[in-house]
């Protein structure tokens, strides 16, 4: 095999590092400037929470970090030793267990640790687990949990579920208000969800440009442009960034820069990332100059209906799309647009053992696909952040006999 | 003349074969796999160079696979044994299969359609049962080599069945079989039929049924059990241990031949 190529950074990383770090920074001045502090699950209802005036945290971002440091490993077992079963969300026990331990990778970028709640907001459009999570703080220091019940395997997103998690949604308004100390001022409202649209449009722009041969960007390099799109949605910070990685990743586009030299094939990745294995997984598909062009993971934070005319329906009908809460037959059209559109070769599927809502091989869903778009799939066992659930071998071997299928021509 | 090697470096065991132009095997080789598997493997390919008394210069080209595949420094290529296992066994049975390999620690399910191209394969996931490991932990448990378990599973006249889905649970199980009186010939043919099992709710099996892999070759009751549980005639490639190494071979065949 030819030497591996290098993987490419962004030049606009510099300024994603500025402004994460700000983000990161203002959350945890919060407090000393008199700022409240709503907790908020990663499609939680962001846009009501920033136009309160809280400084909004995203704990599945922490524990996302918890796993790319691979401090997870030594974390998970705390809460397993409290009640908090093996089996359950790994960014959950990891969470649980950083803060039971006191030890973060907040601390390595010399910040105190992920800041106390005033309130915590879920939406269980994603999993009953961030309900839990968010309980499990809510006793800790005794701060009010309030959220989002949002059906699942959705269909059709009918009027009637837009409605009702509408109405779940502006419920949520008067115990917030009670918890920012503040009144909710619609035009702040229109604004953030005008803010997360421009974001949207800019994030799911960027993420199109893999539909270019070859791609200029990864799967692996998404996981980390992401991080404005999750944790500032509604903020002009995030517009402002992807504004930036958007020209880029247009320049590199024009100039034919591939993200992986010498591109051969092209894989969609479906399911959650292997935080701890992110950057061996990147350069083992960078040594098959395979290039994972596209995820479900990355574009889920693409929320095409927000209308900053209508807060809360557009809210409510935005994040009820989600993919992860939807029914298999709409999962299965969607993956198969998706890699019609990013022109993939084969899907490999994450089977997260602590994650079942984000591991979509469960269900014969890689058997129907095949049978309707004639690519190839291959299944990884592993987890988001339980490395103890992950046989490196074992999906090395599995990945390169992927390759290797595909190479038959 | 010339020859082609290939080696697979496996979790268990390290297998080399030399084949002639022809694909004929020309000589084979069988160790531990150890610690140092470069070490292992240049060990292997002087036996069975000793062995067809046949000099270095004579191997033209040489494939690595399995485990141990990359550290096999002399190798020009290196294949997964999914594609080798495939490969070896195409050779002998020129139809649409289904191959089932079964080696220590991992067993695998591929598919090649009438051409001998893959369609598809499927591993153990990240578990022991259905591989010889789990049948190394009974012999273990029962106090026996390995290789008497087929012996005595063929002398077995009742049948123990053994449920978990997991080695060590299984161990454990084994253990409450033998306080309840169970003869060991009984639950060593129970412990046979739970690697079918598991390898029978991994994939389903469309055109022939091949079985390659040291599991198989040193256990030709497993190989009956398999073919009652699909309700198909097994075909077994000759030396089904060394079919990976064999396929490697024939790829390295085709590199040189390629060149």
């Amino acid at each position: 095999m030819a030497p591996a190529a290098e993987r490419k950074d962004f030049a606009a990383t510099a300024k994603l590092k500025d402004v994460m770090g700000k983000y990161y920074a203002e959350l945890m001045r919060g407090r000393q400037e008199g700022r409240k502090t709503a907790w908020c699950t990663s499609v939680g209802p962001a846009e009501l929470l920033r136009a309160l005036g809280f400084g909004v945290y995203f704990p599945e971002n922490h524990g996302a970090m918890l796993g790319a440091t691979r401090m997870a490993t030594d974390l998970i077992p705390l809460a397993n030793a409290r009640g908090f079963s093996p089996d359950i969300c790994s960014y959950l026990t990891s969470d649980v267990g950083s803060y039971l331990k006191g030890e973060s990778p907040f601390q390595k970028m010399k910040l105190p640790g992920p800041p106390r709640a005033d309130v915590l907001v879920f939406n269980t459009n994603q999993c009953r687990d961030v309900k839990d999570w968010f309980q499990f703080y809510a006793r800790e220091w005794n701060v009010p949990c309030l959220g989002i019940h949002t059906p699942r395997a959705i269909g059709e997103v009918t009027e009637s579920i837009v409605e009702a998690v509408s109405r779940q949604t502006e419920a949520l308004v008067r115990p917030l208000e009670e918890a920012a100390g503040a009144k909710l001022d619609p035009q702040r409202l229109r604004e953030a969800v005008d803010l997360s649209r421009r974001c949207t449009v800019l994030w799911k722009a960027a993420l199109d440009t893999a539909a270019g041969v070859p791609s200029p960007i990864t799967f692996f390099d998404g996981t980390i442009q992401m991080g404005p799109a999750v944790v500032l949605r509604g903020h002009p910070d995030a517009v402002a960034y992807y504004e930036v990685l958007l020209a880029e990743l247009r320049d590199r586009a024009a100039g034919g820069t591939a993200a992986v030299e010498g591109e051969r094939f092209r894989i969609y990745w479906e399911g959650m990332p292997i935080w701890g294995k992110l950057r061996d997984l990147s350069a083992q598909f960078m040594a098959l100059r395979t290039c994972v062009v596209a995820s479900t993971y990355c574009n889920s934070w693409v929320f095409e209906d927000l209308d900053p005319s209508d807060p809360f329906r557009s809210m409510a009908r935005a994040y009820s799309s989600l993919f992860i809460c939807r029914s298999e037959d709409c999962k299965e059209q969607y993956l198969a647009t998706m890699m019609a559109r990013f022109k993939a070769d084969g899907i490999l599927y994450h089977d997260a053992k602590t994650c079942p809502n984000n591991s979509n091989n469960r269900y014969q869903l890689p058997q129907r696909l095949r049978e309707r778009t004639g690519k190839p799939f291959l299944v990884v066992n592993g987890d988001l952040n339980d490395l103890r659930l992950y046989s490196e071998e074992q999906a090395r071997t599995g990945i390169e006999a992927f390759v290797e299928q595909m190479s038959q021509g | 003349m010339r020859y082609f090697c290939g080696v697979d470096i496996g979790a268990s065991a390290a297998k080399l074969v030399i084949i002639d132009e022809a694909g004929r095997p020309a000589a084979t080789a069988l160790r531990r796999s150890g610690v140092d598997y470069a070490e292992t493997a240049a060990r292997c390919l002087q036996e069975a160079l000793a062995a067809a008394g046949i000099a270095k210069q004579q191997v033209r080209a040489c494939v690595s696979t399995g485990y141990g595949r990359d550290n096999v420094p002399w190798a020009d290529a290196r294949r997964t044994e999914i594609a080798c296992h495939g490969r070896g066994a195409w050779f002998h049975f020129r139809k649409k299969m289904t191959v089932i390999d079964i080696g220590a620690q991992d067993s695998k399910i591929i598919h090649l359609d009438d051409q001998g191209r893959r369609t598809g394969f499927k591993m153990n996931r990240k578990c022991a049962a259905g591989t010889g490991a789990f049948l190394e932990e009974i012999a273990l448990r029962l106090d026996l080599p390995v290789s008497a378990l087929n012996g005595l599973a063929e002398r077995s006249t009742r049948e123990v069945a053994l449920g978990s889905f997991c080695t060590v649970f299984t161990a454990t199980e084994i253990l409450a079989r033998i306080r309840a009186g169970e003869k060991v010939q009984d639950i060593v043919k129970g412990a046979f039929r739970s690697v079918v099992k598991r390898i029978l709710e991994m994939d389903t099996v469309d055109g022939a049924l091949v079985m390659t892999g040291g599991v198989v070759a040193h256990n030709p009751l497993l190989v009956a059990l398999a073919g009652e549980a699909f309700a198909a005639r097994v075909l077994v490639p000759p030396d089904p241990q060394h079919a990976g190494a064999f396929g490697a071979a024939l790829e390295a065949l085709e590199i040189a031949l390629s060149k």
